[in-house]
């Protein structure tokens, strides 16, 4: 891919992964950077919260919540399960089957009985997300060129050897990183969002692997934040409201423009928009005059609301969704107190309304631990209607959360994180976000010296 | 237009811009992020900049005229200025990545409607990657003719995916045109031909004209004739690869 490299992007749109070659005396900073190149820590919970899953850097740990016990995962491939960050993590739909993947380029899939690696698929690019079809017979997973591939699985089997399957390209955005991939609930759309602010949704054929050619709508109105920089005009994040009389869901997205918008999946039209970033620098005491952007969503199933991560938040905002009028509203922002915890990243399941929240990064510099992972989780959700007050959404003390002691043992690495490390961590929380989100930047001189060295001048074409 | 007589740019005696002063390299990479605007979404568009006469004012209903033909890479526009008087009613667009070929025909369009007065109000063009930004400009199933004439070749296999018909942009390509509509293809390069017509060939949701459906459309006619390039090729006696194939509605989609 060296020619790919050379050309005059004023802001790199697809990564290069392999570029090992000179760019020497611009690109060493760039190089040191790509090295210390920090992933945010992620989080999963099984639908039906038999385990919770938390992911940093290349480690990946699962507890188990049924059993109060922490998993080992079994890969007979042999050490550790990945070697690169992981960049993306997600339980399918029905609860059997677990997907991991990331920077090396391997898209594995657990089964959650065993906690054993069933397939383990080989992409060509680093991968940015991941996906389960609904009845579980099929992973996609998204690539840095932006093309989304589709491996079919033929049901969990235990005893069956870890199967190397190969993926075949389903769809693509026009070299765009896409950043969450999902299943509408009904499992007929799949939706993904990309760097570029756009959010496809196709239909999800019934031979994937013939590609998925029938494009439903593109869901279109993510803008630049009101800083009106192009780089913060990019979809982070995507989840779905079920709702009894939409089977296909509603569909609802964040982004870098501090908003988090509602969509019809079926017409691609936008139902509401809700400015979340102007809200969120008012309740927090960190207002830096930087986009407040959205980093992660999620929905929980138990009522119409959904948390919403925003950069430099520390806690969540709830919002509520009135499903009649087709509304989004802010409810309230749960405030985390006393720690320096901006989720990165967020997870429910289908009962139990719990909801779970990660923050960290790997790869942290100027610190003795190398990454950081702290898991809160809020409570409060269950089957209370949004009017009636007896129960308040709020945050569990380390004691109170299932598994407790165990099991923050197992997904943080150790039972309490100290404050040193967080504040040390916070800046690296923020890097990873933005390095995940961001176009890169380059300078004019930078632009200038690439032209200056490109080698393809010579062909003519 | 007297500002126009001191401007060397323009010709005197026709008022249309001269080529000369709209040299522009022959390529651009479709890759790179380029700092133009791109309307948020179709309904963004602005028809009244394009089309001023059609459109005075900015607020469009919903049932107003809308686009419906895309010349994707339009160059120097001589297929839209011959659309325009064979389609009079209809609205047509040419997209074009580079910026001064985009300002010539802008140019030579705003001449051509001084000079014929009520002529080439229905045609515009606007400096865009319709590689990334397609879904911006059309609504799904507006356009009915989308034409890819002589479209960079880019022979190395690597560079592949910077092809304007490739499987994955035919997805959209299928999304903007509506059943029945025709995509345009022609080439002087036998392998971008080849390629072109094995994509369109492969692809679900299209099927290829037949002859006589070729012979009886008087727009295949101009493919080879009206452009630049078209007549570039024409001189030097070379040969053109062409593929037409109209938007059908699969059998799997039957039930959607």
């Amino acid at each position: 891919m060296e020619g790919a490299q050379m050309e005059d992007f004023r802001i790199e749109e697809c990564e290069n992964d392999n570029n090992t070659h000179e760019d020497s005396q611009m690109g060493e900073s760039e190089q040191k950077n790509k090295h210390m190149e920090v992933a945010p820590a992620l989080i999963s919970v099984h639908p039906t919260r038999n385990s919770v899953a938390v992911a940093v850097g290349s480690d990946l740990r699962v507890f188990n919540l049924l059993e109060d016990c922490a998993m080992i995962l079994v890969d007979e491939a042999g050490g550790a399960s990945h070697n690169d960050s992981i960049r993306g993590i997600k339980y399918g739909a029905n609860g059997k089957l677990f997907v991991s993947a990331g920077d090396d380029k391997l898209v594995k899939v657990w089964s959650t009985e065993s906690w054993r690696c069933i397939a383990t698929v080989c992409s060509e690019k680093r991968v940015s997300a991941v996906a389960i079809s609904n009845d579980g017979l099929h992973v996609c997973f998204a690539d840095k060129f932006g093309v989304v591939w589709v491996v079919d699985l033929p049901g969990v089997d235990e005893t069956q050897a870890p199967l190397n399957k190969k993926a075949v390209p389903l769809l693509a955005h026009y070299c765009s990183i896409i950043t969450s991939l999902e299943f509408s609930p009904d499992g007929h759309f799949i939706v993904s969002a990309d760097r570029d602010f756009k959010i496809r949704v196709t239909v999800f054929p019934k031979k994937p692997l013939d590609g998925a050619h029938e494009v439903q709508s593109f869901c279109l109105g993510h803008t630049e934040c009101s800083f009106n920089l192009i780089a913060y005009r990019f979809v982070s994040c995507l989840a779905f409201i079920c709702t009894p009389d939409s089977p296909q869901g509603i569909l609802v997205s964040g982004g870098g423009d501090s908003t988090v918008r509602m969509w019809d999946i079926i017409s691609g039209s936008l139902l509401d928009t809700c400015a979340v970033g102007a809200k969120a620098q008012f309740e927090s005491d960190t207002t830096e005059g930087n986009c407040s952007t959205v980093t992660d969503i999620c929905t929980i199933p138990a009522c119409t609301l959904i948390a919403v991560a925003i950069q430099s938040l520390r806690g969540i905002m709830l919002l509520s969704c009135d499903l009649s009028s087709r509304t989004l509203s802010v409810m309230k922002v749960v405030s985390i107190i006393g720690e320096n915890f901006v989720p990165t990243s967020l997870g429910s399941s289908i009962s139990g309304g719990l909801l779970w929240m990660v923050t960290g990064a790997s790869k942290l510099r100027g610190s003795d631990v190398s990454s950081l992972s702290r898991v809160k989780v809020i409570s409060g959700f269950e089957k209370s209607s949004p009017d009636a007050s007896e129960q308040e959404p709020a945050v569990l003390v380390d004691s109170e959360i299932p598994g407790g002691a165990k099991l923050l043992e197992k997904l943080q690495g150790s039972i309490s994180v100290d404050e040193k490390v967080f504040l040390a961590a916070a800046d690296a929380v923020k890097t990873a976000m933005c390095n995940l989100l961001i176009k890169k930047q380059y300078s004019d001189e930078k632009r200038e010296f690439r032209k200056r060295t490109r080698n393809d001048r010579k062909s003519k074409h | 237009m007297l500002q126009n007589k001191a401007n060397p740019t323009i010709n005197k005696s026709t008022g249309l811009p001269r080529k000369r002063f709209y040299r522009a390299r022959a390529h651009s990479n479709p890759l790179s992020d380029s700092h133009f605007p791109v309307p948020l979404s179709p309904s963004h568009f602005d028809y009244s900049l394009h089309y001023p006469q059609l459109f005075p004012s900015s607020n469009r209903s919903d049932g107003s005229k809308k686009i419906e033909f895309a010349d994707i890479g339009c160059g120097f526009g001589g297929l839209l200025i011959s659309l325009s008087t064979i389609f009079p009613e209809t609205l047509m667009i040419g997209m074009e990545l580079r910026d001064k070929v985009t300002e010539y025909v802008k140019e030579r369009i705003l001449g051509l409607r001084v000079a014929n007065p009520g002529q080439y109000q229905n045609v515009s063009v606007v400096r865009t990657n319709s590689m990334k930004y397609i879904p911006n400009y059309f609504e799904k199933g507006q356009l009915s003719k989308m034409f890819f004439l002589f479209p960079d070749p880019h022979f190395k296999e690597k560079n592949h995916r910077r092809r304007v018909i490739s499987p994955h942009l035919l997805d959209e390509y299928a999304y903007v045109l509506k059943v029945g509509g025709i995509i345009y293809t022609i080439t002087d390069v036998e392998e971008l031909g080849e390629w072109m017509k094995s994509c369109l060939q492969n692809h679900l949701m299209f099927e290829p004209l037949s002859e006589t459906e070729l012979d009886a459309d008087p727009v295949v006619k101009l493919l080879s004739t009206v452009t630049e390039e078209g007549q570039k090729v024409a001189r030097n006696g070379g040969q053109t690869f062409q593929a037409v194939y109209r938007r059908i509605k699969p059998a799997s989609q039957e039930n959607s």
